[in-house]
């Protein structure tokens, strides 16, 4: 039991970080793609359609950073303390991009907000994007340092900024309709391309950092094991450009991108698996003790059924087309 | 005093809590007003409270805002500044920000979208218990952050190992000795201050002669609000102040400005404490009143600072003259309720101009209340961190540097001014446009039905 514990709370996080990153990330990648609109009309519609839940998205970011603290408390410190820049920069970013919400309605001239939104987001994604690739790469020394300020990192940030991009087009072809829907499809073909290029290069590059990485990839029998991972990634990504085709498919296009996601970090999981702190503590090593994490995965437990509840009957309130002109405001 | 990254961690943390604080403040009390107001629309059909439901839910929806995005710092911030502090409370504290996710970030924004976006779209009972989750889901949060901040400062149910805290009795914990009296004196805090928002907006209404009707029904609610609660939050901070003196006399202490050990202590008005020293300066006092009002006994004994060394001393000026603040801003809402209910009685609440204006100038000193408050219970725990257990002094990250504490205080003292700035006059602007007069939202066009 007290070797089961750590894990299923590690399974909480991983849950919660993935109910973020795809849930967050096509609302960031709504505001990555806020300069390619052709009207303020549109720019509206594509804020109205996520007006009513991006708090909600927000708040698994802020679920991952509490369960973490909570069950492992070692790696929430090194962790948060370790890309303290990065961190600050997102926190500021995600300051503007929320508060744009509201302001940017209220105000006679759009173009500050328009800004604060559209560059809260990149920022935001960027940084996100770097933490993640300097994770990856591992911890080094004794004081665990993260070399956060690297090429590899630097090109990770990049990747999640175009892939939250592709998320957000896939969302805009679904929630709205006419010139501005052709426009996402147009773009999120674009961005399709784009991101399964930064998958494959990610896919090659982290082995190649990282031996321990490689061997988990490439040894026998791992290697057959595992080679339905990048068929499945082809596949899926096939389904995103099929579906953004025309209008009918627009559904499956979005959750074809949301899959291809899930694949990109089942593998991040596969690579990074059993370390929290990579290379330097497992989810043992930095388990909080049973009384905490019992109490802990008790709420978890009881609650979150309850939160995906009344989230998914949020969503269903607010289901449809945007339409254009009735705003929220 | 050196520039060190915990010096500088803890600047920031200062200002980013007390900007962060302003908004969960109006946001409870506002949520319960809403609810308040739509149950009498539902019960009465008087358009005027509909009225007042969309005016204030525009606010709401601002101060919302604000205070989500000023949050999700903080709950990092106690990682990336204060990573000793957060390894050694870790398994007793994140267990409860993990529930106040769980149990009320999530609720609020679960019905947040259909109590602001919703009216059209769902019918009226689904709205208004959107209303009461989203309010029911500020207290909770409430709740649950000031259990974990009242264990800072008592805490109880756990074991320390190590120097890491073990958690024994989760009861205990949440329930320790400090957080009943917290609670209710922060949500007291709460309504109150949205009460004297309510009221100077209402009494701005009345005396510019605009959506008159509007602010008399606003100003008669937030006066009776007022006159109950006022004299509440007295008797709340009464026994929040002898819960405090029990466990953190030395708080109390400099609350007082009180140097010795003593019997028939008096009531600093004014003094100027002077730490080195330990003594007051100017001191002007009413004779016996402090050992009355904590002991309740004339000649009742109070522990003075120096029964503990001075490296064991809260900074006692700040504590002193915020604990002032707070208690004077107290005092006067409780004589500009008083006045209220006595000119609701006689029929004469809209008559005096003075009165009116005297409202418009104290709707924000609630919130200056509230920051003295916790300027006066943060900084009195000091030097712990963790009362009588762990020293502010160890709970730094130590591989964060001095410069990249530097950057980021920087950034965050710029655009939240900023923010702020544009936060008041975007609030200013609603109230000066006031309640819509126009249509009723289910006439208006809104989301086509899906």
């Amino acid at each position: 039991m007290t070797e089961l514990l750590p894990l299923l709370l590690a399974g909480a996080i991983a849950f919660g970080v993935t109910m973020y990153v795809l849930l967050d990330g096509f609302d960031l990648g709504v505001g990555i793609l806020f300069p390619f609109a052709d009207t303020e009309d549109d720019r509206d519609r594509m804020m109205n359609s996520l007006a009513p839940i991006w708090d909600g998205n927000e708040t698994w970011l802020v679920l991952g950073g509490a369960v973490l603290f909570g069950a492992f408390p070692k790696a929430f410190g090194i962790l948060t303390a370790a890309f303290y820049l990065p961190i600050m920069l997102m926190l500021i970013a995600l300051v503007f991009r929320g508060v744009a919400f509201e302001y940017r309605f209220k105000f006679r001239s759009r173009w500050p907000w328009n800004l604060a939104f559209c560059a809260g987001s990149m920022v935001a994604a960027f940084a996100q994007g770097v933490i993640l690739g300097a994770y990856v790469r591992g911890a080094s020394g004794v004081d665990h340092q993260f070399h956060w300020f690297g090429v590899f990192p630097l090109f990770t940030g990049v990747a999640v900024v175009i892939a939250y991009a592709l998320l957000g087009a896939a969302w805009l072809n679904m929630k709205t309709d006419g010139p501005l829907a052709i426009l996402m499809r147009r773009r999120a073909r674009m961005l399709l391309v784009a991101s399964l290029g930064c998958i494959a290069v990610v896919s090659v590059w982290t082995p190649l950092l990282e031996p321990a990485i490689a061997a988990r990839w490439f040894s026998l029998p791992n290697l057959f094991v595992l080679a339905p991972i990048p068929v499945a990634t082809a596949v899926t990504g096939w389904l995103v450009w099929y579906g953004l085709r025309d209008d009918s498919h627009d559904a499956m296009a979005f959750v074809a991108s949301v899959v291809l996601f899930l694949i990109t970090l089942g593998g991040l999981a596969i690579s990074l698996w059993p370390w929290i702190v990579p290379r330097s503590l497992t989810i043992w090593q930095a388990a909080s003790p049973p009384e905490s994490q019992i109490f802990l995965g008790v709420g978890l437990a009881a609650i979150l059924p309850f939160v995906l509840a009344y989230t998914a009957h949020n969503y269903w309130v607010f289901r449809g087309k945007v339409p254009t002109g009735s705003g929220y405001h | 005093m050196e520039l060190t990254a915990l010096l500088l961690s803890r600047i920031q943390f200062a200002l980013t809590i007390g900007f962060h604080i302003l908004f969960p403040t109006l946001t409870i009390g506002l949520a319960l007003l809403l609810f308040a107001h739509e149950a009498l629309w539902l019960a009465t059909r008087r358009a005027i409270y509909l009225q007042s439901c969309r005016f204030w839910s525009r606010i709401f929806a601002v101060n919302f805002g604000m205070g989500v995005v000023s949050g999700i710092v903080l709950s990092y911030e106690i990682g990336t500044n204060f990573a000793g502090f957060s390894e050694a409370t870790g398994n007793v504290l994140g267990p409860l920000f993990s529930y106040e996710v769980l149990t009320a970030f999530f609720l609020e924004a679960g019905f947040l979208g259909i109590m602001l976006f919703g009216w059209k779209r769902v019918p009226g009972w689904l709205h208004i218990m959107a209303t009461g989750m989203v309010a029911i889901g500020t207290l909770i949060s409430a709740f649950w952050i000031l259990a974990a901040n009242s264990w800072m400062h008592t805490p109880a149910g756990f074991e320390v190992r190590d120097g890491v805290f073990y958690a024994t009795d989760w009861w205990a914990v949440v329930f320790n000795p400090s957080f009943p009296y917290r609670y209710t004196h922060m949500v007291l805090a709460s309504l109150l201050t949205t009460a004297f928002v309510a009221a100077g907006v209402g009494a701005w209404y009345v005396l510019r002669d605009r959506h008159a009707e509007f602010g008399r029904m606003t100003l008669r609610l937030a006066v009776i609000t007022a006159a109950v609660l006022a004299p509440l939050q007295l008797v709340a901070g009464d026994f929040h102040g002898l819960n405090t003196l029990k466990h953190q006399p030395m708080k109390v202490a400099a609350m007082e400005g009180h140097w010795h050990t003593e019997t028939g202590v008096p009531l600093l008005l004014f003094a100027i404490p002077d730490q080195a020293a330990e003594k007051n300066h100017f001191e002007i006092g009413i004779p016996k009143i402090a050992s009355l009002i904590l002991t309740h006994e004339l000649d009742g004994e109070l522990k003075g600072l120096t029964e503990v060394p001075p490296e064991d001393r809260p900074p006692v000026a700040p504590v002193f003259f915020s604990f002032r603040v707070m208690v004077g801003i107290g005092m006067l809402f409780i004589a500009l309720a008083a006045t209220g209910l006595v000119l609701l009685l006689l029929g004469r609440l809209f008559a005096y101009p003075l009165y009116l204006k005297a409202l418009i100038a104290a709707s924000p000193l609630g919130f200056f209340a509230v920051i003295a408050g916790w300027v006066t219970t943060e900084i009195g725990r000091q030097p712990w961190v963790v009362a009588g257990l762990m020293r502010t002094a160890d709970s730094g990250s130590a591989t964060v540097q001095t410069s990249e504490v530097a950057t980021s205080l920087a950034l965050f003292s710029v655009v939240y001014l900023l923010l702020l700035l544009v936060f008041i006059g975007v609030i200013l602007g609603l109230i000066r446009k006031g309640p819509t007069t126009g249509p009723e939202p289910e006439q208006q066009p809104r989301f086509a039905t899906a």
